[in-house]
């Protein structure tokens, strides 16, 4: 391994070679999942998991003769997914067959975009430590997933499922703007985040509906040119990509150091080794043969269909994170964490609807999301409902119970999903915040307590520490501890 | 009563429709034929006892409102029909039997007619004399020794031969028409998109159109009816309202305009088709029609740009046709690769895997510009003639074919002059437009020669009646001996 890798105070990212320093210059082609209910060119459902084979019409199994027919849910989908990228939306696009042989590619082909795409050039911003960042958008296409075809069930067969055959990608293709591991990771999750706001795309990493082909080429810091790139195939995870980013890149730089050339070509990453191996180089690339699918006429898209999706967009991360900012007076990071995802920031508007903002985002940001990594679930699948949660605020900010009470509640609410309120009135947890009944405690305990008094008063004003702690002892920390702290400076004084 | 198989569609259809003649006796005396037939080989798959099947069914409780009711029909064997096999012509598709059925057939089917058989036909329809069938070469009913044309060659044959009242091909560059010609037949090829391709083996998705091969102009127009429709299945399928082309049929063409295209006086034509086009000409003035010339100057890069076009898009139709899901399937090879490169080699013949190299050629990067998009622009400019002339004109008139029905094996190891029997019909293909031969002459062997009339896009009616008004003046006669049933 050839240098160290240094995060600066600036946040670059920068390799440090044996004969200078590196930047690292890395673009990404995202293929994400359409959220719809059936294929790009057929009535097929989509359902992950299905059994092998079930989810296959003739037109996904290329059988003779038939024939594919645009799903306009599809395009209405990717038009909003362009919107929400502030791109450019196609008014004239053409779908081209990218040719290739392989098994679980029925069609001999796969219908793709490849001159003229649904959605051109946009952008995404960044939310990064030192900074917001813009990374541009080249452009977005539809196109048709392959089959999958399935290796190791039997030593001397293949098996091929086309259940994914024929599903609409989008394939979202960023400019060379990212510069790091960690760009990519927050790249990643915001446009994740902004399709799953769109609802176009659920995002799901582990079932496939997002992966990415990730480019990386190394530059001598300060050089412009960009360097040669390689392109690892398909990965599927962040972790993954900054894992083979961080391989890659360092393997660049040794290459280059040694007075080598990088040569183009297409990479797999390794997960269990963790290393980059190549699948084929340039000479080897497929030549795809594109040439627009004369079983389908160009897709003109009318303004008004624009105007109309546009109309109807939802309120994206951006626009919610400064609202946040502006109605609630969150912190630019806990907006950020809040609107990261729409499942968070509906919970979060539903419990501030009717309580107190402060308690929810420390109660959301603290104990709720812990509890969510614990069982690794999210925050719809959490027991601990909105309604739930602003009624174990309210009973905070109230006084029924303390902070420290309310921790003990939400851990049984966590658990079996009791209403917080129930749960406090069948234990009996209310606090005791009558001061008469405290000012009996109290008094009991300075009676039996005469000597401590004594040398409390005489200056040892530690033990006002064990007075506070006596009288939770007797109230079974019921006492509100408030109360407790005025009426013990008072009969002390 | 007399032979009825040598009958017009339209003939037979009134006799059902009089109750004159029951659907059970009209499809036993086509099968009769069909059975007598030892030579012509027009038929890769008989359905003889399940057409009979539907014929007494359907006499049974005749549904007499439709328009083709109780009429058996044999079909090129490219359209795929439910639970018979569809072979393509091909040894890929053998043993190939669809679960569905095309749009046409379908059509056919929902207008009271039945599947008598499919009918041989060129490899994936790729051929101009129905040599390139995996089951054999057919045979000209005309005479024992010359092709029929293709590639609908099958169809062709059959329906000379009286062993189907009408069929139906397949027409990408004159795989209608030239075998219509070539057996005196009429051949209509339909606007690119009033026929809906769904369920047809592709050949080049952008030229297939299917269309009505028939005995007369009337029985065309009849079956162009029951045929066209909009198909939502079919993304190129043009969306317009049923046309009644058989009531409205009329041979008054009085004042209609009708374009000489000079381009198509090719160098080497025999006296013959010009003497025929000559004719045509007469008839039509005689009819009231006016003769303009005129001309279409981008005729001559029809030809190389349709051997571009044509096969690109083969190339990559034919890429399914893999050994993984159905069909032939090598059972050479070791590993994935291999098994592609066996299956393939075994699984067409040498045409089919000509066009597929130069459609993979000329798709090629570095190629693309210079071959694709340079033919695609050729296109272009094909399609502004044929718009320029129909500014003046109603019709085109040329001939069907540069000559009448080859030999056997005359053409079939010289593909430029295989190609060059097109020249008249591809332009046409190119351009999306509508045309239609009718037989309209005899050369000195007393083989058929046709003319052609080409139409405005979806002016199908007009042009039919042209064809109706000049087959009625000419009145030609087949007169076969029936030698295939020695």
């Amino acid at each position: 391994m050839v240098g160290k890798v240094m995060n600066k105070a600036e946040g670059k990212y920068i390799i440090n070679g044996e004969k200078g320093k590196w930047e690292v210059v890395i673009g990404l082609e995202v293929h994400a999942q359409v959220t719809s209910n059936s294929k790009l060119f057929s009535g097929s459902a989509t359902k992950f998991g299905a059994d092998p084979n079930t989810q296959v019409s003739l037109v996904d199994s290329a059988f003779p003769g038939m024939l594919p027919v645009i799903n306009e849910y599809c395009v209405q989908q990717a038009i909003k997914t362009g919107l929400g990228l502030n791109a450019k939306i196609n008014s004239y696009s053409v779908f081209d067959r990218k040719n290739y042989f392989y098994a679980d590619l029925p069609q001999g082909y796969q219908i793709s975009q490849y001159k003229n795409p649904i959605v051109g050039e946009g952008k995404i911003t960044l939310d990064l430590q030192e900074g917001t960042k813009t990374i541009g958008i080249e452009r977005l296409h539809l196109e048709q997933d392959a089959g999958k075809s399935i290796h190791d069930l039997n030593p001397s067969n293949t098996y091929v499922d086309l259940n994914r055959s024929g599903v609409a990608l989008m394939e979202i293709v960023s400019k060379p703007d990212l510069r790091s591991p960690e760009e990519v990771n927050v790249y990643i999750k915001k446009l994740r985040s902004i399709m799953r706001y769109l609802g176009t795309c659920d995002g799901n990493m582990q079932e496939g509906s997002l992966r990415a082909d990730v480019n990386i080429s190394v530059r001598k810091e300060g050089e412009k040119k960009l360097g040669t790139r390689c392109e690892i195939k398909n990965v599927n995870s962040i972790k993954f990509m900054q894992m083979a980013i961080v391989y890659e890149a360092q393997r660049q730089v040794k290459l280059l150091e040694s007075g080598k050339k990088i040569d183009q070509e297409t990479r797999l990453f390794d997960t269990k080794k963790n290393e980059t191996r190549s699948m084929r180089s340039k000479e080897d690339a497929h030549d795809y043969r594109y040439f627009p699918d004369p079983d389908l006429l160009p897709l003109n898209i009318d303004k008004n269909l624009i105007e109309k999706i546009k109309s109807n967009l939802p309120e994206l991360p951006d626009q919610k994170k400064e609202r946040f900012i502006k109605d609630y007076l969150l912190s630019n990071y806990e907006a950020n964490i809040i609107v990261s995802e729409k499942e968070i920031s509906d919970y979060f508007e539903e419990v501030v609807k009717t309580s107190d903002v402060k308690l929810a985002k420390n109660w959301i940001m603290g104990d709720l999301f812990a509890s969510l990594n614990d069982k690794n679930i999210s925050i719809t699948q959490s027991k601990v409902t909105a309604k739930k949660m602003a009624q174990l605020i309210d009973s905070i900010a109230s006084g029924v119970i303390s902070g420290r009470t309310a921790k003990e509640v939400f851990e049984i609410v966590k658990e079996t999903g009791e209403e917080p309120k129930k749960i406090i009135e069948t234990q009996g947890l209310q606090q005791k915040s009558d001061p008469k009944e405290l000012e009996k405690i109290i008094d009991k305990i300075l009676e039996d307590n005469k000597d401590k008094v004594e040398q409390y008063k005489s200056g040892k004003n530690k033990l006002f520490g064990f007075f506070v702690g006596q009288v939770m002892k007797l109230s079974s920390g019921k006492a509100n501890p408030q109360l407790v702290n005025e009426i013990l400076k008072k009969k002390l004084k | 009563m007399s032979d009825i198989t040598k009958k017009s569609l339209t003939e037979i259809v009134n006799l059902i429709k009089k109750k004159e003649v029951k659907s059970e006796e009209v499809t036993l005396s086509f099968i009769k034929n069909i059975d007598k037939d030892k030579k012509l080989n027009s038929f890769i798959t008989k359905c003889s006892d399940q057409a009979l099947i539907r014929a007494k069914t359907f006499d049974k409780k005749p549904n007499l409102e439709k328009l083709i009711p109780g009429i058996p029909i044999a079909v090129k064997d490219l359209f795929c029909t439910q639970g018979v096999k569809t072979t393509a012509g091909s040894k890929m598709l053998e043993n190939f039997t669809p679960n569905y059925e095309s749009t046409i057939t379908e059509n056919l089917w929902n207008e009271g007619a039945f599947l008598l058989g499919k009918l041989n036909c060129d490899e994936y329809a790729m051929g101009s004399s129905n040599e390139t069938s995996y089951y054999g070469n057919v045979i000209n009913p005309v005479a024992e020794n010359t092709v029929p044309g293709g590639s609908s060659g099958g169809s062709a044959s059959a329906l000379a031969a009286d062993l189907t009242p009408t069929t139906i091909g397949t027409d990408t560059g004159g795989s209608i028409r030239q075998p219509a010609s070539f057996t005196g037949t009429v051949g209509l090829k339909p606007t690119y998109g009033l026929c809906s391709r769904w369920g047809i083996v592709a050949f080049a998705s952008s030229l297939d159109q299917a269309g009505p091969m028939t005995k007369t102009v009337q029985d065309s127009a009849l079956m162009l009816e029951a045929m066209a429709s909009f198909d939502v299945k079919d993304s190129t399928s043009i969306n317009k309202k049923k046309e009644n082309y058989s009531k409205k049929l009329t041979d008054n063409i009085k004042g209609l305009k009708i374009g000489i295209p000079k381009e198509y006086r090719v160098e080497g034509m025999p006296r013959e088709i010009d003497q025929l086009w000559e004719n045509g000409k007469k008839i039509l003035k005689e009819s009231g029609a006016e003769i303009v010339d005129i001309s279409l100057p981008n005729t001559k890069y029809a030809l190389p740009a349709y051997y571009i076009v044509a096969p690109a898009e083969a190339s990559s139709n034919l890429a399914r046709y893999d050994g993984v899901k159905y069909g032939f399937r090598s059972s050479n090879g070791n590993n994935l690769i291999e098994m592609y490169e066996n299956t393939r080699s075994e699984g067409f013949g040498d045409e089919v895997k000509r066009r597929i190299l130069i459609g993979t050629y000329v798709l090629s990067s570095g190629y693309y510009d210079a071959y694709y998009i340079k033919a695609q622009k050729v296109r272009q400019l094909i399609k502004n003639d044929f718009d320029k002339s129909f500014k003046n004109v109603d019709a085109i008139l040329t001939p069907s074919t540069p000559s009448s029905a080859f030999k056997i094996g005359e053409k079939k190891n010289d593909p430029i002059s295989m190609y060059l029997n097109d020249i008249f019909t591809v332009p046409v293909n190119l351009a999306g437009l509508p045309a239609i031969s009718i037989p309209a002459g005899k050369d000195n062997n007393n083989y058929p020669l046709g003319l052609q009339f080409i139409g405005k896009a979806l002016d199908e009616q007009k042009l039919l009646n042209i064809a109706y008004a000049v087959e009625n003046k000419i009145n030609f006669k087949q007169n076969l001996n029936k030698w295939w049933e020695r």
